[in-house]
């Protein structure tokens, strides 16, 4: 499966290939956002820098896939929403412990899966 | 501010449920003819038509398939909480003028097409692909199972008191023939923590059925309503809210639109909670009651594991829920929220049988669409 992307998206995408993830910073309200788009969603203005996240946060909340229709991951794995240090939430995958081994707010750190074209995933281990 | 003309629903109807063989349009056909006969009117009086999942132009479908030119439609598409909000707008259009006799139906044949699929329904131009859709998210489960997660995680809530959910929905569904599981016998809590995990913490139990199934429902004005053969269910108010397409956008998981949507809906009515005697809330998963049950206020934030308890949303509890056996247990197709509308408005005329609401006069119905996405609550009542 190939991973979509578009003009605004494209930057975001770029910057995976190299290890950074990226957030928009608001110049007008401050706020970063997750994911990528033409305007702030906080205030409306199209005043957008990219900013690189320290890649550090906590499990909002977290499910373990045990069956699924997707190739890719193989089941059982995790699927989570991770609140990142500078405030957005990511859909994202916690990799590197047992599918029962995670619990809500937990600590953690980013890292980085392939998807096969150069691209990467982040995605979250523990802290 | 109150419902500004009265409007009242004056037929209700299933299409055949459960694993029927037939087609989405046959279905739609089956559940149009029999609300219209059950309200004593006919196709040639119908002039406005609210559907969705028909095809992409729903609507268009749908009438040209009954043969009727209608003068006002809506095909808003916003999952299972569509139909209420139809009720919505065809009581807006009803008073506006632009049409008199509004039909709102739905038809699927999502379980004889072995059209439903765990990964849910592909748009590669939407954000959600390039963001969400990589990390294998079941849709719309996943983002349930997250906030059913975090649920247990801060209230202290276990696995049990989902399953009750469950478990109330089927003491139900065996008092209604009309049921998927009408006789397949009661349900434990046990049964449902044993069930097959599919997205922890929700197991193939915590999960509505896949089926078949239609229905529809008729709307005039209350004052023609009263020169026709059933009684009247009275529109008394309505209010909807949408908050987020993907898994990642609500800040809180614990925060649901059906806060904004209850709360507008009761002020509407002028009614609160306490005045409610029988309540239809979209049970896609057992988790989506809970949260339903305190955004709409019948209990605080954590309180609803509790609230549940005891028998109390049981046949002969003290808060009749879904007394048709829900999406769980009697019947879920595409979308489920215009069953929701039947059984309410079943329950004010007090049709309802074995499963009967004794006294039953102020109902209401909950859809709930997409990944907790959109909501909406239509209170009804009987004409006093």
């Amino acid at each position: 499966m190939t991973i979509p992307a578009d003009e605004i998206t494209a930057p975001w995408w770029e910057a995976t290939r190299r290890g950074s993830l990226l957030l928009q910073r608001c110049g007008a309200c401050r706020r970063a956002q997750h994911y990528p788009r033409a305007l702030c969603a906080a205030c409306g203005s199209t005043d957008l820098t990219w900013t690189e996240s320290a890649g550090r946060g906590v499990v909002d909340s977290f499910t373990v896939v045990h069956r699924s229709p997707f190739p890719e991951p193989q089941a059982p794995y995790v699927v989570a929403r991770v609140r990142l240090a500078e405030g957005p939430v990511l859909l994202t995958n916690l990799v590197g412990a047992a599918p029962d081994d995670w619990r809500c707010d937990e600590p953690v750190r980013l890292t980085w899966r392939p998807v096969g074209d150069g691209r990467r995933l982040p995605v979250f281990e523990k802290e | 501010m109150a419902v500004s003309t009265a409007v009242a629903v004056v037929g209700a109807a299933e299409s055949d449920l459960g694993a029927t063989g037939k087609s989405i349009l046959h279905l739609q056909a089956q559940a149009v003819t029999r609300a219209l006969a059950d309200a004593g009117l006919c196709l040639a009086d119908v002039d406005g038509l609210a559907t969705a999942g028909a095809s992409r132009f729903s609507a268009a479908q749908v009438a040209e398939y009954l043969g009727i030119e209608p003068a006002w439609t809506d095909s808003t598409f916003a999952g299972g909480s569509a139909f209420e909000m139809y009720v919505a707008r065809a009581a807006q259009a009803i008073g506006a003028g632009q049409c008199s006799t509004v039909l709102i139906s739905h038809g699927s044949d999502q379980r004889s097409a072995r059209s439903r699929s765990l990964a849910g329904a592909a748009e590669t131009h939407t954000p959600q692909a390039q963001f969400e859709t990589p990390y294998g998210p079941l849709f719309p489960l996943s983002h349930y199972a997250m906030a059913a997660q975090r649920y247990l995680h801060v209230h202290g809530a276990r696995r049990e008191h989902l399953a009750e959910i469950a478990v109330a929905a089927r003491e139900w569904a065996l008092r209604n023939p009309a049921a998927f599981r009408y006789g397949a016998g009661p349900l434990t809590v046990d049964e449902v923590l044993a069930a097959p995990m599919v997205s922890s913490p929700l197991t193939a139990a915590d999960c509505c059925l896949v089926t078949d199934g239609g229905g529809a429902i008729v709307l005039t004005s209350l004052e023609r309503a009263r020169d026709l053969r059933p009684d009247p269910v009275v529109v008394l108010g309505y209010g909807e809210s949408t908050t987020n397409a993907g898994m990642a956008a609500p800040d809180d998981l614990l925060r649901p639109g059906s806060i904004g949507s209850g709360r507008r809906a009761f002020a509407m009515a002028g009614l609160g909670p306490g005045d409610v005697d029988v309540a239809e809330v979209y049970d896609s998963f057992t988790i989506t009651v809970l949260m339903t049950l305190e955004g709409l206020g019948f209990c605080g934030p954590g309180e609803a594991a509790g609230f549940v308890g005891g028998g109390r949303i049981r046949p002969g509890g003290a808060f009749p829920l879904n007394t048709n056996g829900g999406g769980l247990s009697y019947c879920h197709p595409g979308m489920y929220g215009l069953l929701l509308l039947v059984e309410a408005v079943r329950q004010l005329r007090g049709e309802c049988g074995d499963r009967q609401v004794p006294g039953a006069e102020v109902a209401l119905a909950h859809g709930t669409g997409g990944v907790f996405s959109t909501h909406a609550t239509v209170l009804l009542g009987v004409d006093r």
